[in-house]
């Protein structure tokens, strides 16, 4: 085979699975958007962007909005700053840090659905260690699955936990990066582990925190939908139900496609504006070197 | 003299805080773990004790008479197998296609597939996707279970971005001896980047193992089911809430994915580090 020839068809089957499985299913997705079902699912209509104008003005539809963002929000932000502070403790050279190093990363082998299953125990009020521990320290015996607000929270404990070994492997990778003379450097000029800590470390990790946020808003906006069917089930109410719950409901138990489809493509745009958004930095860094 | 002095505090209080660290991260596991061998009577004693009195191993056997586990773990095996092998397997070709050639078309097709790095399909798209099943009369098979994911972006990135830093006289030097492309890859490249394929199809075998949402809309019949849904089931309807069971089942379905882990531990870092940012 002439060598112009080679790099084509080593790149067939990629591109076959790549286009059959995502960008054919998004083009039926921005189809179905604009039609509508008959209720006895015999006749389709074209009804525009009536779909998305329904979704739009549906209180519901906000109120998830809302969840989705909080949750994102608070589960990336936390996640990041307590990742950050275990792996400056990760980083130092101590006796014996190389096993506890993999003990804190393992939660990356721990599947959303089994993180889901671990906080419902540990937060059930008649067997949970962590419901008792609560009821010990302040006295109340709190319904964590079942009541609001401490539903949503209980998803956003799980999520930070199951996150945790990703974002410490990369915060750890990054911290190893920095050369020790950055800090010598720094000491002989008096500064101090606060003052060293925001202006060497911080900045220089900058890049990585970026990275995470961006893994982290693609984790919390669609895998975690394995934590919220194991231990809410997007209630009480409607009150964990996320962008993605939303999705798979209207998908799979309402059987309502075009709304379905409406909701996918407006998750298509935010992840759209995510990877436009990374794809600028990337090549603001690659600029740079 | 004062110095050493501050020096060995300051180790004694990184270990207090590395212990303390561990055993945040690690206490899921450890309590789901006592749970699981306590006897149906301790289960329910409340303050919940901390240790099993008696160790009682029989809740692991409960899992698999309450569900099909034995099944369940068998086809998460196969379809995390699978899908480990092909997304290895293209994301060589597809990697080596990206650094070591220089084609017509090449930035499009990159860009093409780069687009897709932030839309995991099976979740954004799922319901299309489902619909896609039933056309190919797929549902409920390991077709659908297995071939949508058989080649990925961030496969090829890795792979792609591991040859990049191979120096090109490697290339040249096989070229003079008479080897063509496929030559090189498969008596020279491949074999020199062993840790960075072990360590791609690691991720990509903890990924397949970990799939929810896909196999939970996709397969309806017992038979299908990985060992992801089992747990549903076994939380939901089978076994009156005794959570030594409960947990008994979420352990046996982490093990494998967590002593994997643990094994290859080097690889996953090594694997992982290099799939950010250095583009």
């Amino acid at each position: 085979m002439s060598r112009k020839l080679v790099p084509y068809f080593l790149l067939i089957p990629t591109l076959l699975i790549i286009g059959l499985f995502i960008y054919y299913p998004a083009v039926l997705t921005l189809k179905n958007s604009l039609y509508r079902v008959s209720p006895f699912g015999n006749r389709v209509f074209f009804v525009g962007a009536k779909n998305f104008e329904a979704l739009l003005h549906s209180p519901s539809y906000q109120q998830e909005a809302w969840t989705t963002l909080i949750f994102v929000a608070v589960s990336i932000t936390l996640g990041l700053i307590i990742s950050l502070l275990f792996s400056l403790v990760l980083n130092e050279k101590v006796p014996g840090v190389g096993i506890f190093r993999t003990i804190v990363f393992s939660p990356y082998a721990v599947s959303p659905a089994i993180a889901g299953m671990l906080w419902s125990f540990l937060l059930n009020p008649v067997v949970g260690y962590v419901s008792y521990a609560f009821l010990k320290m302040f006295g109340v015996q709190s319904h964590w699955l079942t009541t609001y607000p401490s539903a949503l929270i209980a998803i956003i404990i799980a999520t930070i936990w199951q996150n945790l070994g990703f974002n410490i492997i990369f915060f750890l990778s990054g911290l190893q990066g920095i050369p020790d003379s950055y800090y010598e450097a720094a000491k002989i000029d008096g500064a101090g582990s606060v003052r060293r800590f925001f202006s060497i470390t911080l900045p220089l990790l900058s890049p990585i925190t970026f990275y995470l946020a961006i893994m982290d808003i693609i984790f919390t906006m669609f895998s975690s939908f394995g934590i919220i069917d194991i231990m809410t089930q997007g209630g009480p109410g409607n009150s964990t139900t996320t962008f993605i719950y939303r999705l798979y409901r209207d998908g799979f138990i309402y059987f309502n496609s075009g709304m379905a489809s409406a909701e996918s493509m407006i998750l298509i745009l935010i992840m759209g504006v995510v990877t436009f958004i990374y794809f600028k930095f990337v090549q603001r860094v690659v600029h740079y070197r | 003299m004062k110095k050493s002095t501050k020096k060995k505090l300051r180790v004694v209080i990184i270990e207090v805080l590395l212990v303390v660290i561990a055993l945040i991260v690690l206490l899921p596991i450890l309590l789901a773990l006592s749970m699981s061998l306590k006897s149906p009577g301790e289960v329910f004693s409340f303050p919940p004790t901390l240790l099993p009195h008696k160790l009682y191993f029989q809740n692991y056997i409960e899992v698999f008479k309450k569900v099909n586990m034995g099944r369940f773990l068998l086809n998460s095996l196969i379809i995390a197998s699978i899908i480990t092998v092909g997304k290895t397997i293209f994301g060589i070709f597809a990697g080596f296609a990206f650094a070591n050639f220089k084609f017509k078309g090449s930035n499009l097709l990159f860009a093409i597939l780069f687009m897709t790095l932030f839309m995991p399909a099976e979740l954004l798209l799922v319901v299309p996707l489902f619909n896609l099943m039933r056309i190919f009369h797929w549902v409920n098979t390991y077709w659908a279970l297995t071939v949508p994911f058989l080649a990925s972006a961030t496969s090829t990135f890795l792979m792609r971005q591991h040859f990049m830093t191979i120096p090109k006289d490697l290339e040249d030097a096989a070229r003079i001896d008479g080897a063509t492309s496929m030559k090189f890859l498969f008596h020279i490249l491949i074999p020199i980047s062993k840790s960075m394929i072990g360590a791609v199809a690691a991720i990509n075998f903890v990924y397949a193992w970990n799939l929810y949402l896909w196999p939970l809309v996709v397969t309806n019949s017992n038979d299908m089911k990985t060992v992801q849904i089992g747990l549903k089931m076994l939380m939901s309807n089978q076994s009156n809430n005794n959570w030594g069971i409960i947990m008994a089942g979420t352990l046996i379905a982490l093990a494998p994915t967590l002593l994997l882990f643990f094994f290859v531990q080097k690889l996953f870092v090594k694997g992982l580090a290099s799939s950010g940012l250095k583009e």
